[in-house]
């Protein structure tokens, strides 16, 4: 029998269902493989009973002839931000360590519907702010990924949904949930040589995702492959009335619409995306993307975006402008982290219980969203940022009458050892700097991995479509993918 | 038109200038963003969903009704309802917002500039109807409830009243006396409970108002420095944060001294108010849109709903009373100031003109004079002897229509009605077995009145002679005569003929 953590979501679908192995086989193989890993810290908590019981339940309805689910048979790993009932959820914070929500995040809970299972909460970037995942207070992940010098430097897997890149590309788990705020799904994909998919803003649930920036956070997939992600999305997305801003739509089969044939389709390719300091392999592979499209029967088209140079200003003053009312809740009051130093009073057991429960940068992108929006400053810095959002997303609006999707880099540059960036948070944010303008227009968009660079790390490629145009994204993802037959996998040290 | 409220001063004669924020709590059965229960006395902490105690992840939804209950309520002051508004977060910390930030409208309100009459009231100072203008109305959350004296160094926190929906009313700064500004709550109280948009009670803290006071002299075209106290809740608080402030603010420009803008409390037991924080250390509330909420716009069939589902207004209502039913501009503004009383008479006028046979207006001031002095007489007088639930619209009616007939006296209507209260008998039944009913026989009076004329001759002669008021003596002695049964109409003609 193949080793079952080789397989990904549609195998082990199909594997269940024919009755190639139980799921029961499956979670014990990736209970297994987690509890193995530990080196790479990409778990908070395991959950293996989750991951069995929920296999023992898919089992059951096989052996009944009942219906298993799209994801039936599946075991996954959670990123630490979505609230599982009962279950510790962090997003990574000091200041919420030990809480367990007495509630299921509608995301999860469509999961488990769809018969998938839970192996553990992975870790990330605390309250998903970061491209590195070095801000987590339960350590940083490291990418199972390292250079192919031999040199035996920790790498970047990337942020904020780093255990989840980690854990999918170092096959512990066939596929994770990851949310993305300014890229925080695509970067680490990219990073890790998997897939990962943003869907429009509205598709998935925002309902029990630990609030980062509500008007750009969105819940997607991260598999080895754009298949399972289509399977995956399709199960987490759909209208939830209890998020005002969900997408009032019938969730569209994905998998069953996957067609690599791009012929008739018009792919743009945005000069501004050509930036100072863009990595050449990174632009090589912008090239050779534009290939493969291309061999699927597209043509492509130059566009312009004339707004992108303003894309990352503009969300790093948006983003952390609702990060700071977000995480005002945060407060030592009713759940989490309460430091109440001996006959203080409530103002010194705010300060007390933020100051030891966020981590530095929380603290700063509080700093900088309460700044922003202070009295004085809102018209400078945040009506101006969403002036720019406005013209950004026009901008966007444009191109599409001249091209279908826009094919541009994930990433400007390839993982970065772990630490070679923390004393410089603006370089550190120019790693968004092609995902952040996708996600103020509330585009969806892919990462699909392209090759190794010389080092031997992967570089992603991104597919952005147009709203609610995630089929489009798919197939233009799934004929990359189809070209570039990305089978590396990382060596196994851990 | 010039309210002629003055404050007197060393100096000379000052005006005040006062204008209102009133909260009032939206009638509806779940709160703004929340599923949760309004219900006003609960256990602490039993209403409280995992969306008002701000757990993470939790997002708001908008409750239709709230918002359906603004719009009408911006209906039914005039105003410019606004199809786009929209939610936006005011930003500060405090253990009874869990949240860190309030929900309201601060930069695109739901209803716009509207207005408001306030009625002539001589007695209290104002001399003509006035409007005033209101500014805005918006929604937004309640925040919860410290408990300070529960524990001897812990504060403890109630969240049943967090997330409730209120409506923040901003009137004009255009009240120049504490009459004014309580005629304009009593008004707007009245308005709100004729929509049913609130339950306007104010001891439960339905409705409480801020107010903000300011001082100049007489003359004077600049405004100057307000002060606003915060949270008060009856009408005579809000006239008395009114008189007070004033009077402190013309004292102490008067000394030399200045009004600071300041946030200020009333201290019900002293009747003062006093400083709660200064504009130097206001918040910060760092004001900007919601981005859990989208913006609300408002579709046209919606608007058409609410517009069609409003009642008439208390001066449409009073309108109306004057012009179609003939009752005085007193007896109008009386039946109309609150739903209780408008709902009773219109039932008691209904059954009253079925049950004599007249249309509604000929019988109206006859029902209003009833409804608005002789029942309420009546109650008053019997205490607790009185069981209200008696106090039907069928049996008033009938008491009324005998009374129309001339069956009965207005001494014996009371008389019945007097039964009625206490045992909630039939009033014709009274009436017939009480005996409590006038003789119209005019064999019987005739009678009584030949008796009469017979044994005072006298008094005839002089009558005949001019002494016109001894008519009343022969009426008197007539209904002594018949025990005071007698329809005097009955009693008056027929004296009349005789005495020729």
């Amino acid at each position: 029998m193949t080793d079952l953590t080789e397989l990904g979501i549609k195998a082990i679908r199909e594997g269940v269902a024919n009755g190639d192995f139980t799921a029961r086989e499956v979670a014990e193989g990736f209970n297994a493989a987690v509890a193995a890993a530990s080196e790479l810290n990409a778990f908070i908590v395991a959950t293996p009973d989750h991951a069995l019981a929920a296999a023992d339940a898919v089992d059951t309805k096989r052996a009944k002839g009942d219906d298993l689910g799209t994801m039936g048979g599946v075991p996954i790993g959670m990123k630490d931000l979505f609230a599982t009932k009962g279950v510790q959820t962090t997003a990574a914070s000091h200041i919420l360590e030990g809480f367990e929500p007495q509630y299921e995040s509608t995301v999860s809970q469509n999961l488990w519907d769809a018969g998938a299972g839970m192996l553990g909460k992975l870790n990330l970037d605390q309250f998903a702010m970061g491209s590195s995942n070095e801000t987590s207070y339960f350590g940083n992940v490291v990418s199972p990924w390292r250079k192919s010098n031999g040199a035996n430097t920790d790498m970047s897997p990337g942020g904020s949904s780093g255990g989840s890149a980690a854990s999918v590309a170092a096959r512990i788990v066939p596929a994770a949930t990851g949310t993305d705020t300014g890229g925080s799904i695509r970067q680490p994909a990219a990073f890790a040589g998997i897939t990962g998919i943003k869907p429009t803003y509205g598709r998935c649930s925002r309902w029990g995702v630990v609030a980062f920036a509500s008007s750009l956070d969105q819940a997607g997939p991260m598999a080895r492959s754009v298949e399972d992600c289509a399977i995956m999305l399709e199960a987490m997305a759909g209208f939830d009335p209890k998020d005002a801003t969900s997408l009032k739509m019938e969730v569209p089969n994905w998998e069953a619409g996957l067609n690599a044939d791009l012929k008739g389709k018009k792919i743009g390719i945005p000069k501004e995306y050509r930036m100072d300091g863009t990595d050449a392999e990174i632009l090589e592979s912008w090239e050779q993307g534009k290939e493969w499209l291309r061999d699927a029967g597209a043509e492509i088209v130059d566009i312009s975006l004339p707004h992108t140079k303003y894309a990352l200003p503009a969300y790093y003053i948006i983003a952390p402008a609702e990060a700071s009312s977000n995480l005002a809740r945060y407060d030592g009051v009713r759940y989490g982290l309460r430091d109440l130093p001996e006959g203080s009073g409530l103002q010194d057991m705010y300060a007390a219980t933020r100051a030891a429960g966020f981590g530095d940068e929380v603290k700063r992108r509080v700093l900088i969203g309460t700044y922003v929006l202070s009295a004085g400053f809102y018209d400078a810095y945040y009506t101006q940022a969403q002036k720019i959002r406005t013209l950004v997303a026009q901008d966007f609006e444009k191109a599409w009458s001249q091209c279908d999707a826009i094919l541009a880099p994930t990433t400007p540059t390839a993982s970065f050892p772990l630490g070679s960036l923390s004393d410089d948070p603006l370089t550190m944010y120019l790693n968004d700097v092609f995902a952040v303008p996708a996600s103020l227009a509330g585009l969806p968009a892919i990462s699909v991995p392209a090759m190794l660079n010389s080092d031997g790390l992967p570089l992603g490629l991104q597919i952005i479509g147009k709203p609610f145009d995630e089929q489009g994204v798919l197939n233009a993802g799934l004929a990359m993918q189809q070209r570039a037959n990305f089978d590396a996998q990382p060596e196994k040290w851990w | 038109m010039v309210s002629t409220y003055r404050i007197q001063g060393a100096t000379g004669e000052w005006e005040v200038v006062i204008g209102l924020e009133v909260h009032a709590q939206v009638t509806s059965n779940a709160k703004l963003f929340s599923g949760a229960s309004t219900e006003f006395g609960a256990e602490p902490n039993t209403q409280v969903s995992l969306v008002d105690a701000a757990m993470p992840g939790m997002l708001p939804v908008p409750n239709r009704e709230c918002i359906r209950q603004a719009v009408r309520t911006g209906m039914a002051i005039e105003a410019q309802i606004n199809k786009y508004s929209r939610f936006d977060r005011k930003n500060y910390f405090y253990a009874d917002l869990p949240q860190g930030y309030q929900i309201s409208q601060l930069y695109h309100p739901i209803v716009g500039e509207g207005q408001l009459l306030i009625d002539a009231d001589e007695k209290a100072g104002i001399p003509e109807d006035k409007v005033i203008g209101i500014e805005r109305i918006h929604i937004e959350q309640d925040a919860g409830k410290l408990m300070h004296d529960q524990h001897p160094t812990m504060s403890y926190v109630d969240l049943n009243r967090c997330g409730v929906a209120l409506m923040e009313i901003v009137s004009r700064p255009d009240m120049t006396s504490p009459a004014e500004a309580g005629a304009y709550v009593r008004k707007l109280r009245s308005i709100l409970r004729y929509v049913g948009s609130c339950d306007g009670n104010m001891e439960e803290g339905s409705m409480r108002a801020d107010v903000n006071v300011s001082v100049r002299k007489v003359g004077d075209s600049e405004l100057g420095t307000r002060t606003e106290t915060k949270n008060v809740n009856s009408v005579r608080f809000v006239m008395q944060v009114i008189e007070h402030e004033a009077n402190r603010q013309v004292d102490l420009i008067e000394d030399g001294g200045k009004v600071v803008q300041e946030t200020r409390l009333f201290d019900v037991a002293s009747g003062t108010t006093r400083s709660m924080r200064s504009k130097e250390d206001a918040h910060d509330y760092r004001y900007f849109p919601d981005p859990d909420l989208l913006p609300l716009e408002l579709e046209d069939d919606f608007l058409a709903d609410c517009r069609s589902s409003l009642p008439e207004l208390p001066d449409a209502k009073r309108r109306r009373y004057e012009t179609e039913l003939g009752l005085t501009p007193y007896n109008a503004r009386e039946l109309t100031a609150e739903v209780e009383t408008f709902a009773r008479f219109e039932t008691l006028l209904s059954a009253a003109a079925l049950r004599i046979g007249k249309p509604e207006a000929e019988v109206a001031t006859q029902v209003a004079n009833w409804a608005l002095s002789v029942a309420p007489g009546v109650l008053k007088s019997l205490g607790a002897e009185a069981d209200p639930a008696h106090a039907s619209a069928g049996a008033q009616a009938a008491i009324l229509a005998m009374q129309d007939k001339g069956e009965i006296s207005g001494g014996q209507a009371k008389e019945i009605y007097e039964i009625v209260l206490k045992t909630g008998r039939d009033p014709e039944e009274i009436a017939d077995t009480e005996g409590l009913k006038q003789v119209s026989d005019t064999g019987a009076i005739e009678t009584a009145i030949d008796d009469i004329l017979a044994n005072n001759q006298d008094k005839v002669e002089q009558y005949k002679g001019g002494k016109d008021k001894l008519f009343g003596f022969f009426v008197g002695q007539t209904m002594k005569a018949m025990q005071g049964k007698a329809n005097p109409a009955v009693v008056n003609q027929i004296l009349k003929d005789k005495l020729g």
